[in-house]
């Protein structure tokens, strides 16, 4: 089954869902067909992460203009690649719904006798995929460009933090792409939306990640903040589940 | 059967809002004492905080009258969420403005990083800056009221969680003197609760006026279609929601979103 | 019982920035009531623009849309 340009892949999966749920198979098939169907079509369009990871290799490069230095460290270098992360997952965060709202996906998966925010769940798993997708390239990118201490030692707690600094970043996203989508302007409120709500994400991730990057006395990263990533990841989690079914009704 | 007037009320409330400005500014100028530290630059205390206060609780209130919406599905409840919203963002550029202005009396700058509810206060207004730019973008009229309103109970969450994560994250270096609403003495504590009373009424009137002025354009508006015979539902371009008093009947079986409007609100319960 | 003998700021320094702070409360109404007269006035006008197309629809019975075509979409 090729895409062409007239066939919409996203109408064509919900159809391939529907069965399956008319089948009674709930919840879980569905989020599992729509997120082999999202991540087919990432695979053969390839437009947002190879787009993402561009875009954050390219920011290092401008960083190392910007700040005029050669390498940075702790704080500033927690903050390099925060800043960076987010800006290149705001560019995913656009794409997230654009072929569902172009392509009467929607519509598609709205007939299907099946949970809304199977959608939701789908969309925000795609979202934290493309992330860590992201990740694998830009961090290191980053420890190579412009990191002075290796990374070595730092990648478990690092790891940690990206993770439930991703899961939030993915829930917003997905909650705003879905507001923003089908909106006159949604290429600028997507952005605008998301970065206030990002900036809890910020505090805690550059907290958790500056003492990973110290190049003398490096320590983890502190409980307190992960803690605050954590809840925070589990407060908009709990929102965008109430709320989603609200912005696909129609 | 018509809407009750969101009128009602309104020159009461307007007259006990002068009385509590009148009474505030009073206190402040001659009854509270000059503060050690920051002396008479201390006043803007006074008109800063409570406008911090309000817009906050605004924000919130929104979200809240949001809820009432995304359950009801009536249009009145995402027009007082608007209103609500609308007002608290006026009020939270007074707080940065004010806010502003006593940094650059207290400390010499414009702006400083080192406060945090300054600092989280930001984040938040340029969050809701765009629930205007939001509600502009879609046309249906609908889906306008029910995006907004998840935009709304989304950012109502947002506003403590935000506030909680900068004090987090700010360094007690320096001494955070813009905030302090602790440890008050007595009359000072009491020219504070007067002053909030006052903006808290101050926030009260403007919405009900501002509800009261939406309510008559929408009477007038559907006063022109019934006159004219038209079937289209009227479409603004502006963000205000379109709401129709309860009593607006449909010109034509067609006008689906009068009888949407219709269905959906329910009698009495007004301002 | 708290009284200042050496103010942070001189009265005049001070006094310039608090009177600045409540000007900006006090502009803020004051901006928000010309708003609201700006939109009162409009509606006056739509009233007496309806009370006109009344009595006109009064002599012709038929003719009510021709006035209503005249301003479609005038709703702000």
């Amino acid at each position: 089954m090729s895409a062409t340009l007239g066939e919409s892949p996203a109408a064509a999966a919900p159809a391939a869902g529907a069965p399956a749920a008319r089948r009674g198979a709930g919840f879980g098939s569905t989020v599992a067909a729509v997120l082999r169907k999202e991540l087919l079509v990432e695979l053969r369009t390839l437009e947002s992460v190879p787009a993402m990871s561009l875009f954050a290799v390219t920011t290092f490069v401008i960083f190392h203009f910007a700040l005029n230095r050669g390498s940075v460290e702790g704080d500033l270098a927690a903050g390099v690649l925060w800043v960076t992360l987010l800006f290149a997952a705001i560019l995913g965060v656009n794409r997230l719904f654009v072929a569902d709202a172009d392509q009467g996906g929607f519509d598609a998966f709205l007939l299907a006798p099946v949970d809304r925010t199977a959608l939701l769940v789908a969309k925000v798993l795609t979202l934290l995929g493309f992330l860590v997708a992201l990740e694998i390239v830009a961090v290191p990118a980053f420890s190579i460009l412009l990191l002075a201490p290796p990374v070595g030692p730092a990648l478990g707690g690092l790891a940690a933090t990206l993770a439930l600094g991703d899961l939030g970043v993915a829930v917003i996203g997905t909650l705003v792409a879905a507001m923003a989508v089908r909106t006159r302007a949604r290429d600028l409120l997507g952005p605008l939306l998301t970065l206030p709500l990002f900036v809890p994400i910020v505090i805690g991730g550059v907290r958790c990640t500056a003492p990973l990057l110290e190049l003398t006395h490096r320590s983890g990263p502190p409980a307190r903040w992960l803690a605050t990533l954590g809840v925070y990841d589990l407060v908009f989690g709990l929102l965008a589940f109430a709320l989603f079914d609200f912005l696909v009704e129609d | 059967m018509s809407s009750r007037p969101y009128g009602n009320g309104l020159r009461a409330l307007s007259f006990a809002t002068v009385a509590a400005i009148t009474g505030a500014l009073a206190l402040v100028f001659f009854y509270a004492p000059l503060e050690a530290e920051q002396g008479f630059l201390q006043k803007i205390f006074y008109v800063h905080v409570p406008l911090a206060i309000v817009s906050l609780c605004g924000f919130v209130l929104g979200g809240l009258l949001a809820i009432q919406h995304l359950r009801t599905r009536d249009p009145r409840w995402d027009m007082r969420s608007y209103v609500a919203i609308h007002i608290a963002l006026i009020f939270g550029l007074g707080t940065l403005i004010t806010g502003s202005i006593w940094a650059k009396g207290s400390w010499g700058h414009w702006w400083v990083w080192n406060e945090p509810t300054l600092v989280s206060f930001l984040i938040v207004w340029l969050l809701y800056a765009t629930y205007q730019p939001l509600r502009f973008a879609i046309e249906d009229p609908e889906r306008q009221a029910r995006y907004a309103s998840v935009f709304a109970v989304t950012a109502g969450a947002f506003v403590p969680l935000n506030f909680i994560a900068v004090r987090m994250s700010t360094s007690y270096l320096h001494p955070r003197t813009l905030s302090s609403t602790s440890n008050l003495p007595g009359p000072m504590a009491l020219t504070f609760l007067i002053s909030l009373l006052a903006i808290t009424l101050l926030y009260a009137t403007l919405c009900k006026y501002e509800l009261t002025a939406k309510h008559t354009r929408a009477q007038v508006r559907a006063l022109r279609r019934r006159l004219s015979g038209e079937t289209a539902p009227a479409r603004g371009r502006s963000a205000a929601p379109v709401a129709l008093p309860d009593g607006a009947m449909p010109a034509a079986p067609g006008e689906t979103l009068g009888a949407r409007f219709g269905a959906g609100s329910a009698p009495g319960t007004a301002g | 019982m708290l009284l200042a003998e050496l103010p942070a700021l001189p009265l005049h320094t001070a006094g310039k920035y608090v009177a600045a702070a409540y000007i900006v409360l006090f502009a803020m109404v004051l901006v928000y009531v010309a708003i609201m007269a700006v939109r009162m006035s409009r509606t006056e006008r739509e009233l007496g623009e309806l009370l006109e197309q009344l009595d006109r629809d009064g002599r012709e019975p038929s003719g009510g849309d021709a006035a209503a075509r005249r301003s479609p979409g005038a709703v702000e």
